[in-house]
């Protein structure tokens, strides 16, 4: 069975986009486990308040740049908060806890959104129509910005750990969370800073994959699955290391949805995982080990 | 300036604190004093609580019992990043650079305070890689890749750029070469020149004596012994007596 | 244990279980049901508190094991006329003992986070199958069968009364619990503690613990999946929700509520939350899963050692 070379085109397109907006869910997530060690179930969530945010503001405004922004904020706030009033107090302790807690979050916050918003989706309109024609398919150009966008907003977030102030900070704080205290270093407002840019990435995303799909209580749950998955590949705590795992993975799952049902299609991105925990555990993308 | 000075305030005092790991009992009531511009050397076997009390002065570690006073004031629980800022620097045992920055990456880990002009900052950086040209060399590198000695003027350097009063250095000639020890010496001598007090803990008893004014002596969690570096110079019983040497 | 303690512990044992033996006959129709969902749930947070309370492994992978028990006794109930409860028991516990297999292989090369993660996306997979593998497990929809009666063959068999079917259940658990506190005080469950307390020391020692975490994670997944057949045999449907990750969650939730490491403490913990569910459900109908999600926040926050913590040195004596 011969798979036209416009369909597997068309499908490496598709898997960048989608691996573009996964890159930016799982850097918030990675940066998160790499400076404090939380593995932040509640992700998924932020991603979809950001994207209820978007729409509300959308309706609002008008303008899909402005909701982008605002929701982006918005979330980066309440991530923020969530972390002062819930993360911190269980810094000191057992991991386990900090999972349950961030369990319960997304409990909370999934129901929140089903019960403020209704179970039927809502629908964010994309800032623009338009489709170019990708071989015999006409192509939404939104796609193609989506990508565009992600890799900018992930582009800015590099620059800003690489240079700047709080970029060292950042840094530093991962690196040795002790002695970035003795040197000075806020390293409460540097673990606040982070969940919060976490959060507002994982809402950018949300609001700009919108779109897409409906914007419903329930579209954090697959994404924060597969973001973790991407973590893990990625090697946690490795910004670059995600970003490349996640572009890897959707490509194969793109991919693989030219045989098998998009449903099965996840499939690919269990194996991956397996595969990685048993012959690269620290991450397929991340450097050896010493 | 001698033992018992009361006129002048001690720049650090450490007065009775007791500290615990868990169910251990690590400092037993450790008390002692820096004063402004001082060496004080800090001396005692393995694992008798002398990293212990440095932790304890950088807030590192919280005493349970006990005050930690800088400057006249209570510091006892405050963070360590707020007693940074205050004047204390830290120079821990194995170093602990970052190893993922560059060497000015780690300097300006200490470099980047609120209220430090863009010109105080590039004077500062100068005139420590004046004293260190070794690092000026190497100021694009990743501070990993560094020698042990290299890393360890790094770990000095960096805690230069906070502008300290004082500077607590643990054991700075572990694991290092005998001509590293000539090296550590000189940085000590930069040190008093600049007015920075300094602690010192170490093992190596004659570089101790030999840059100290004054030195206490800890075992098992407590001072032992205090005494002026000079008469200790002169008669070594007692730190053979503790130390075993 | 002196023999105050023993007495005033098999005290306690008898009351609560002779409360839970009269209970059916004294409860309304949908709390007797209710309180036999409780013991199934318990059985699960229990077969759960192996891992995390007793051998320190956090594991999200619980209801691959329960999921699969609850589709193993599907199968065979299904398969086979007229329907046989051993069968089930059988098949159920070979399916999650499969699973467990699985797990444990892997829970002997990661490590604590790594762990718990990968046992959550294992869940997944399972859930995955059986969602998308529409003919044999019925997708979506899941399997209806009918229940089978209590029955050894050739010498007797009676249908379940919802009576005696608790009474079953009941007793299930009640013999579940009683080995499992006899396997935790063992030499073996003292291994399994010391490898909770300090892994590299126990190892030092020189105990293989590969294997011991390879029974514990067998061990913990046979439990769950008895847990599974008992909740196909009193509710006659398997569904894919059961082996969605979101139920190990709640089982975690169960465990750290009742108080990890106590195994009673679970079963309690899963009593207190889904009461807790139901009581909110009736006074916010909406939204109640927002302040039972809070209140299980604050619980992790203050009261971490859960209900039971207190007395969990006196229940593992």
């Amino acid at each position: 069975m011969g798979i036209p070379i416009e369909q597997i085109l068309i499908q490496t397109v598709n898997g960048v986009v989608t691996g573009m907006i996964l890159a930016l869910v799982a850097s918030g997530l990675t940066l998160i486990f790499g400076i404090m060690d939380v593995v932040n179930f509640a992700h998924g969530e932020l991603f979809m308040l950001g994207a209820y945010v978007g729409v509300i503001i959308l309706a609002a405004t008008g303008d899909f740049w402005i909701a982008l922004v605002a929701a982006t904020l918005v979330i980066a706030l309440l991530g923020a908060t969530i972390y002062l009033t819930t993360l911190r107090p269980l810094l000191g302790r057992d991991p386990l806890y900090t999972i349950l807690a961030t369990f319960g979050i997304s409990l909370v916050l999934q129901n929140y959104a089903l019960w403020q918003f209704g179970p039927v989706a809502r629908k964010i309109e994309e800032p623009f129509t338009g489709q170019f024609t990708l071989f015999y398919l006409a192509y939404p150009w939104y796609r193609v910005v989506i990508a565009l966008l992600s890799a900018a907003i992930i582009g800015a977030l590099w620059l800003f750990l690489k240079f700047g102030t709080w970029g060292i900070w950042i840094r530093a704080t991962m690196q040795d969370r002790v002695m970035a205290q003795a040197m000075g270093i806020p390293v409460p407002w540097v673990l606040t800073a982070v969940f919060a840019i976490g959060a507002g990435m994982a809402a950018a995303s949300g609001v700009l994959f919108g779109p897409l799909v409906g914007v419903n209580h329930a579209m954090g749950v697959d994404w924060v699955l597969k973001a973790f998955i991407v973590v893990v590949v990625g090697g946690m705590g490795n910004l670059a290391g995600s970003i490349a795992a996640a572009i890897f993975i959707s490509l194969l799952e793109a991919y693989a949805s030219l045989w098998v049902s998009p449903a099965q299609a996840v499939i690919v991105s269990f194996i991956v995982l397996i595969l990685t925990l048993l012959f690269r555990p620290t991450g397929l993308f991340a450097p050896t080990p010493k | 300036m001698s033992p018992g000075d009361a006129a002048v305030q001690p720049l650090v005092k450490v007065d009775d604190i007791h500290t615990y790991y868990g169910k251990s009992h690590i400092l037993h009531g450790v008390s002692l004093e820096v004063g402004k511009g001082e060496v004080v050397g800090l001396l005692g076997r393995n694992g008798v609580g002398k990293s212990t009390t440095l932790k304890a002065i950088m807030g590192l570690i919280h005493p349970s019992q006990g005050k930690v006073l800088f400057e006249g004031q209570s510091i006892t629980h405050l963070p360590a990043h707020r007693l940074a800022r205050l004047g204390i620097g830290y120079v821990p045992e194995d170093r602990r650079i970052f190893r993922l920055l560059s060497v000015t990456e780690n300097l300006r880990t200490g470099l980047d305070r609120h209220g430090v002009s863009k010109a105080r900052k590039t004077e500062l950086l100068d005139k420590v890689y004046g004293y260190f040209p070794v690092l000026a060399e190497r100021r694009n590198q990743a501070g990993g890749t560094l020698s042990g000695g290299e890393q360890q003027m790094l770990a000095i350097a960096r805690a230069m750029m906070l502008e300290p009063k004082i500077i607590l250095l643990d054991e700075p000639t572990e694991g290092l070469m005998p001509r590293m020890v000539a090296e550590i010496q000189r940085i000590i001598d930069v040190l008093n020149r600049e007015e920075v007090a300094v602690l010192l803990v170490e093992q190596n008893v004659p570089l101790t004596l030999e840059t100290s004014q004054r030195i206490y002596i800890i075992e098992k969690g407590l001072v032992r012994h205090h005494a002026m570096a000079s008469e200790l110079r002169v008669n070594d019983a007692v730190i053979h007596q503790y130390l075993g040497v | 244990m002196t023999r105050r303690r023993t007495t005033v512990y098999w005290t306690g044992f008898f009351v609560v279980l002779g409360l839970l033996i009269i209970a059916p006959l004294v409860l309304p129709e949908f709390w007797r049901r209710f309180l036999t969902e409780i013991l199934i749930w318990g059985l699960l947070a229990m077969s759960s508190d192996i891992l995390i309370g007793y051998t320190g492994m956090v594991s999200f992978g619980h209801s691959a094991f329960f999921g699969l028990g609850i589709y193993g006794a599907a199968a065979a109930l299904l398969s086979v006329s007229p329907p046989s409860l051993l069968l089930a028991l059988l098949c159920g516990l070979v399916a999650a003992a499969a699973a467990a297999a699985f797990v444990a292989y892997f829970s002997t090369r990661l490590r604590d986070i790594y762990f718990a993660i990968t046992t959550l996306i294992f869940s997944q997979i399972f859930y995955v199958i059986i969602f998308t593998w529409t003919e044999v497990t019925g997708g979506e929809n899941g399997l209806t069968f009918s229940r089978p009666p209590l029955a050894i063959p050739g010498i007797f068999s009676i249908r379940f009364t919802p009576d005696t079917l608790h009474w079953f259940v009941l007793g299930v658990v009640g013999l579940s619990y009683l080995l499992l506190r006899r396997i935790t005080q063992s030499p073996f469950g003292m291994v399994l503690q010391s490898i909770r307390e300090n892994e590299a020391r126990t190892r030092a020692i020189g105990y293989p613990i590969e294997r011991y975490k390879i029974v514990a994670v067998m061990l913990s997944g046979l439990f769950a999946g008895l847990a599974g057949v008992l909740y196909a045999v009193q509710n006659q449907f398997a569904a894919p929700d059961f082996v969605f990750f979101l139920v190990s969650g709640e089982v975690v939730i169960f465990n750290v509520i009742g108080g990890i490491g106590t195994l009673v403490g679970p079963i309690v913990g899963a009593a207190f939350f889904l009461l807790l569910r139901e009581g909110l459900s009736r006074f916010f109908t909406e939204y109640y899963l927002i302040f039972v999600g809070l209140i299980f926040i604050a619980m992790v926050i203050f009261v971490p050692q859960g209900l039971l913590g207190f007395a969990r040195r006196w229940l593992n004596e």
